[in-house]
């Protein structure tokens, strides 16, 4: 992630206990004008530039937990700088303005499709969505895999995840039950002590932030 | 029932999404298209494509999969169902997290979880890819967005849109 400065206004006029409608304002406007899954690169615009309420330390502190813990990255970012904000009501606001904007459009399509879906240009149409939306998932692999393959643990657990989940079709929770605590263990605490902070996660200043940065 | 099983399956997606939305695509089309009979392949695709033009996260998907399903009520079911258990993890773990600081294991966690969350995300493009590209014009849009994205810092949603409209022009 880059790490250009605050704008200058943000740390003077940052208040660490905004009102409930502010924190909701902010997070309508991130899930508002985020396309194309960059809702995290938007968050950080509005939470560290704009508001200052978190310092880019901050931030990438809360990714490490929101890409630790299950759920969309984006909801858990909404949780924890709502929570720290304000508490459980912070935490609960921030997460509906995050999801509101998309909840109400992506609804209001699936009417449209729903009394469309014979039609072969609205087939044809969201075939190529998902066709596009591979090429930026696979984006994001190749990105993240440039950091992650090189190394021969992480390369060996991503294959066998792989292999596992889409070839041998073991079901998911078998997959995290037995990979899950195999992986932890082989980054146990004494097996590697001369790591360096920062350099764990691969997705806080991965390709998503890159992507779609402005 | 209906209602209750989509419960119990999106609850169970949503503590199963390690590293984001991405990862439990394989076992949501699994769910919904094999196992459950709950929609085909066609369906699942199209509903998926409609996730990714809305803003916000692109899992807001499964708000019209529980729609399709069952109404409103059946929206409602599935959007509690898949925010809810994760609202309660993270907000527990955000709350744990400082104190965890001195912990050991706290990094070897998040160290051991990073390249299965990868794995995941991979067999997740890997399922989207096997429903969606079917014939050359889907292939060439996946691999012109993939160059596109590799060489240069695009608003991806653009990227999208413009596959999605390729695609129907060349199919006419």
């Amino acid at each position: 992630m880059d790490t250009e400065t605050q704008a200058p206004n943000a740390t003077s006029e940052r208040n660490l206990r905004p009102s409930l409608l502010k924190i909701f304002r902010v997070f309508v406007s991130a899930g508002g004008l985020s396309f194309g899954g960059g809702a995290v690169a938007y968050l950080r615009e509005y939470i560290v530039r704009e508001q200052g309420w978190l310092d880019d330390e901050g931030f990438l502190g809360a990714m490490e937990i929101s890409e630790t813990v299950p759920g969309l990255i984006a909801v858990n970012m909404s949780v924890i700088v709502g929570d720290n904000l304000r508490g459980v009501p912070g935490a609960i606001v921030a997460v509906l303005g995050m999801l509101l904007p998309g909840s109400i459009s992506v609804m209001a399509l699936a009417i449209l499709y729903q009394s469309n879906n014979s039609n072969p240009d609205v087939r044809h149409f969201l075939l190529g969505i998902a066709a596009a939306a591979v090429g930026l998932l696979a984006t994001v692999a190749v990105q993240l895999g440039r950091r992650q393959f090189g190394k021969l643990p992480d390369a060996a657990i991503v294959a066998i995840t792989f292999f596992a989940v889409s070839i041998l079709k073991i079901s998911l929770p078998v997959v995290l039950v037995t990979l899950g605590p195999i992986s932890v263990w082989l980054y146990r605490p004494s097996a590697s002590p001369e790591r360096q902070p920062g350099e764990h996660l691969p997705f806080h200043r991965g390709p998503r932030h890159h992507l779609f940065r402005r | 029932m209906r209602l209750l099983h989509l419960f119990l399956v999106f609850s169970l997606l949503s503590v199963l999404a390690l590293g984001g939305g991405n990862s439990i695509l394989p076992e949501m089309r699994y769910m919904t298209v094999n196992r459950l009979n709950w929609l085909t392949d066609a369906q699942f695709r199209s509903i998926y494509s409609l996730g990714q033009v809305v803003p916000g996260p692109n899992m807001l998907m499964v708000l019209v999969i529980g729609h399709q399903l069952a109404g409103w009520l059946g929206m409602a079911v599935v959007g509690i169902a898949f925010f809810v258990p994760d609202f309660i993890i993270a907000l527990s773990i955000n709350r744990l997290w400082i104190r965890l600081g001195g912990w050991p294991w706290r990094m070897s966690i998040q160290r051991g979880l990073a390249p299965v969350a990868i794995g995941l995300m991979i067999s997740g493009t890997y399922t989207i890819a096997r429903l969606s590209l079917v014939n050359v014009t889907t292939v060439v849009i996946a691999l012109v967005v993939l160059a596109i994205l590799l060489w240069r810092h695009i608003n991806p949603g653009i990227l999208v849109l413009a596959g999605g409209a390729v695609c129907m022009l060349l199919s006419r």
